[in-house]
């Protein structure tokens, strides 16, 4: 287990300092005069000298990045420039609803997606089973944007049940978290079919129902197990990918998350948030994959050996 | 029908107007008429207009060809960078191998959006963000897949005899390699261009993709939503062809899909 944590962290470090190299290229280095840029035609000659002074322009961009970097990993991820406020501060406003609608979304897709799956797994030829084969294929090519669109047109506009955007309580939250649960859910059942028919017809469940176990016992507690280890391991690939996948979302509904803060940035040209802000979620999208990882290991010994 | 026809069938439907989009649309899909405004779906405007009086149809038959370009154009560049790679990490091994799998995770901690908005930073929003993103987000998967095979291909008997004859690395590579790894990446292919459009509507939605006038699915829709309640019709059409679309490649590449699965869960059991 040990090896296997040291492989692991040391991955984390390697490929969380070269995501920062990549992130301050594309912001810093390849826009040629990033000041320039960040003023646009408006800006006078003394704010633009001011600019550069205070992003060290003059200096070369390793001294820049380097400087950077110690900064960030420090904590300091520096003021926005649009808003003169710190980033941290605006990050720690916008995480709770981004991260909220992320755990929501993957729990209802796991609610939905496992007995789905288990039944597709028992009953494989049934029309019902057809049929949630064919809704499963449907919600995965379905834009997201589109679904939450929908969504507010049926329950919003036409049936006046639920808020059509913003943030304010549960209610507004529940059209934002069917959306991005659709899909997921689609992927889900589907492993969650294919790895409860396997384990299905696996030694041990044989051996189980040779014994004269009853059938729900043989199903849920010898099956399951191992059915459904692969679903969770895609339930958290997912919850990981959805830190930067609500911003579609955030943007149908309206809700200040932290997407809607990132696609600010990026129109109004406030590089100093953009940066930092693509590198917290990013980030966090490694850290949450390492401690998935461990956790695996922890679970599988199998896994530490690969 | 199987699952495969039901998909060559949807893609050659759109395909078919996509290409008639190109020579004919029944309207200048750019032409304002606000006389026309907010027309429901008629005999003369099969789809409805938009809020400028546009002929939604007309954009829809334009915008189609727009989003398959840039899906097409994008993922056929991140297949050529990651095959290349791929063959090279895979065939060499060593240092570079371990070099390239490292920048490939930290690529792919990036989602594809977030490549977008971070380009769309420091670029105008346009055409090229959108290519630069999605190719740059298909490189791993195509570096992966083909590493993957080029190290199971590369140990058969047919490899080490070729090698035995005193054929030179780039040889065996084109020649008795590449033809082995095509069917995998055909099926990769299909399905990256299913998410290609998906990102490209997304991207057209957020605003950092097309830019007006040119329309896109994703543009129309964004032009769209203020209006939804007014005109639904406008929401209704282009979403079902991106889903037509994006199901269809799907289904085109569904043995993919299924074995990827089969392949994770036998790695967890």
């Amino acid at each position: 287990m040990q090896r296997y944590l040291l492989q692991k962290a040391g991955g984390f470090v390697l490929t969380a300092l070269l995501v920062s190299v990549l992130t301050f290229f594309i912001v810093q280095v390849l826009p040629g005069d990033p000041a320039r840029l960040m003023l646009g035609t408006e800006g006078s000659p003394e704010s633009y000298a001011r600019l550069r002074e205070e992003m060290n322009l003059d200096r070369p961009a390793l001294e820049r990045y380097v400087r950077w970097a110690a900064d960030f990993f420090r904590g300091r991820l520096g003021n926005s420039w649009r808003y003169s406020l710190p980033v941290r501060e605006l990050l720690a406003s916008a995480f709770p609803l981004s991260l909220s609608l992320a755990f929501l979304a993957v729990g209802v897709a796991l609610l939905a997606a496992i007995p789905a799956g288990m039944f597709m797994a028992v009953r494989p030829g049934s029309y019902l089973a057809q049929f949630t084969s064919i809704v499963t294929q449907i919600g995965l090519g379905l834009p997201q944007f589109w679904v939450g669109l929908l969504l507010i047109q049926l329950f919003a506009v036409s049936l006046g049940l639920l808020p059509p955007g913003g943030n304010n309580g549960a209610a507004s939250l529940v059209l934002p978290t069917l959306t991005l649960a659709l899909p997921r859910a689609a992927i889900l059942s589907r492993f969650m079919r294919v790895g409860m028919a396997s384990a299905l017809q696996t030694d041990y469940v044989r051996t189980a129902r040779a014994k004269g176990l009853p059938q729900s016992t043989v199903f849920f507690k010898h099956a399951l197990r191992n059915g459904s280890l692969a679903v969770l391991t895609v339930a958290g690939l997912q919850f990981s990918q959805l830190l930067a996948g609500t911003i579609v979302v955030e943007q149908v509904f309206g809700l200040p998350g932290v997407g809607q803060l990132l696609l600010a940035g990026v129109f109004q040209r406030d590089l100093p948030l953009v940066q930092a802000a693509t590198m917290v979620v990013v980030l966090l999208i490694l850290l949450f994959d390492l401690a998935f990882d461990l956790c695996l290991g922890l679970l599988d010994p199998r896994i530490r050996y690969e | 029908m199987d699952k495969r026809r039901w998909g060559a069938v949807m893609i050659g439907i759109i395909l078919a107007l996509t290409v008639l989009g190109y020579f004919y649309t029944p309207y200048d899909p750019n032409e304002v008429r606000i006389a026309q405004r907010f027309a429901p779906p008629s005999l003369r405007y099969p789809f409805g207009t938009d809020h400028f009086g546009r002929d939604v149809l007309s954009r829809i038959l334009v915008g189609g060809g727009v989003s398959l370009v840039i899906g097409l154009a994008a993922v056929t560049l991140g297949a050529a960078c990651g095959v290349t790679l791929g063959l090279l990490a895979g065939f060499r091994g060593g240092l570079g191998d371990e070099l390239f799998m490292r920048i490939s995770t930290a690529l792919q901690a990036f989602p594809s959006i977030l490549w977008a908005l971070l380009l769309a930073s420091v670029w105008e929003p346009g055409i090229p963000v959108l290519i630069c993103s999605i190719t740059i987000g298909n490189i791993p998967n195509f570096l992966r897949v083909t590493r993957s095979q080029v190290l199971s291909i590369r140990k058969r008997p047919y490899v080490e005899a070729a090698r035995a004859l005193g054929l030179s690395d780039l040889r065996i590579m084109v020649r008795h390699i590449v033809p082995n790894l095509l069917d995998a990446l055909m099926v990769q292919f299909t399905v990256s261009l299913a998410g290609a459009i998906l990102v490209e509507a997304s991207l057209s939605y957020l605003g950092i993709g097309l830019q007006p006038p040119y329309p896109s699915w994703g543009r129309i829709l964004r032009e769209a939503q203020p209006h939804a309640a007014l005109a639904p019709w406008l929401v209704l059409v282009p979403g079902l062809f991106i889903a037509i679309t994006v199901i269809g490649f799907n289904l085109l590449g569904d043995n993919w899909i299924f074995g990827r699965e089969e392949a994770l869960i036998k790695r967890i059991q």
